[in-house]
């Protein structure tokens, strides 16, 4: 099943690196995933975070307030 | 405790580039690469201890014990004491806001962490030791953490409630106490070590550009600039540096790795501590850029009274920093 994953962030210098990681993890390895960019306040309070960048795969909070490892990300997605 | 860097120092300057010392050049060059090495050392081994604190005591688990227990009147200093080992990201400032408004933490008490956060963090604390010394850092910290104490205070009896913007008074009335305990992962410290180094050299690779363009300038100033060159113009004497200094310094922004070896030079060319001290807090506390994350959460009213008390106690720290001194 194809998965809807947001990343939520202000656009904070970790936020578009978070972006540009998933991204690049979810091409290499052809995962049948959608990244999506969350940046309104409103819509990332939405989920109980206190920091950013976070990493939400299929509406579950995985990574909350840092820069995920490229493993971990697989690993997530698998 | 540093008499080896010192050799170091020497030996870069005058044997390996040859320079002639008492040159400016070389007084230059021998305070960037002394103190380049001396910071760096020292932010290694405050961001560990750190690390390790703030693995214990997490972001999440921080606001559950605000949120859940009544601490009669000391829940400022509480959350002015956590504002010190949790390290801030100001992208961060307005989540956390929220986080804790909505976990039904008092807004005076979420801004006595707002005010903290920034000011005294590992790297400010780091970089204090190895600038002005123990006795000076210490005394840094306590007022950073009376700071933001009594700024939050203060602002919690003028009841802003009120003053939130509209999506924000909805998330507050929906607010509950946490009841949903923390789970501690069960980490022995040995299985936190690699984790807490990892972060360590996350925070030293963010920060190491602005520690050494800082240091940078400093040196220059140190090399170029005679002493007492500022005491005919910010003496203890004249009353207006401090606030001049502060009002100055809060629409500037920089963390306290890029300022802090800039305001050293500038002490040791004779502007009073405390004016410069005040400058700094200015400078990395409160900023623009700040200013409009939090004007997505607050009207501009608020966002101003914030700002203006904390400019107010800014500049009582640096006036008593002054007498101190």
């Amino acid at each position: 099943m194809k998965k809807i994953i947001k990343i939520l962030g202000t656009g904070c210098p970790k936020c578009k690196k978070t972006i540009e990681l998933v991204e690049n993890v979810v091409r290499e390895n052809k995962f049948d995933a959608t990244v999506l960019k969350v940046d309104d306040i409103v819509d990332i309070m939405k989920y109980d975070i206190l920091s950013t960048p976070a990493v939400v795969v299929d509406e579950v909070v995985m990574i909350k307030g840092r820069v995920p490892k490229r493993e971990e990300i697989i690993g997530i997605l698998l | 405790m540093f008499d080896w860097i010192e050799t170091i120092a020497d030996w870069v300057v005058f044997d390996l580039f040859d320079i002639l010392p008492k040159s400016r050049l070389a007084e230059a060059m021998h305070f960037f690469i002394y103190d380049t090495i001396k910071i760096l050392f020292l932010l290694v081994i405050i961001i560990f201890l750190m690390g390790i604190i703030n693995s214990y005591f997490p972001i999440d688990r921080v606001r559950n014990y605000l949120s859940r227990n009544k601490l009669y009147g000391l829940e400022y200093l509480m959350a002015s004491l956590f504002g010190v080992v949790t390290p801030f990201c100001s992208c961060s400032s307005v989540p956390l806001f929220i986080g804790f408004v909505k976990g039904g933490i008092p807004l005076g008490v979420t801004f006595s962490f707002l005010v903290t956060s920034p000011l005294v963090n590992e790297v400010a604390i780091g970089l204090f030791i190895g600038l002005f010394g123990v006795k000076i850092t210490a005394i840094y910290v306590l007022s950073g953490i009376i700071l933001g104490t009594v700024s939050g205070f203060v602002l919690q009896k003028m009841k802003l409630e009120k003053h939130l913007t509209s999506w924000v008074k909805t998330i507050l009335e929906q607010s509950k106490k946490e009841q949903d305990k923390f789970i501690q992962q069960r980490q022995t410290l040995k299985e936190r070590i690699p984790i807490i180094i990892d972060e360590v050299m996350t925070i030293l690779k963010g920060v190491l550009p602005y520690v050494i363009i800082g240091i940078a300038i400093g040196a220059t100033m140190h090399g170029y600039i005679p002493n007492g060159f500022f005491e005919k113009y910010l003496n203890k004497d004249n009353y207006f540096a401090v606030p001049l200094a502060a009002i100055l310094a809060v629409p500037m922004y920089s963390n306290a790795s890029g300022i802090l070896p800039v305001v050293q030079v500038l002490v040791a060319k004779g502007i009073p501590l405390g004016t410069a001290i005040a400058f700094m807090m200015g400078v990395v506390g409160l900023s623009l850029p700040e200013a409009m994350l939090l004007k997505k959460v607050m009207t501009i009213k608020l966002v101003g009274l914030f700002f203006g008390v904390v400019t107010v106690c800014i500049i009582i720290s640096g006036y008593l920093f002054n007498i101190i001194f």
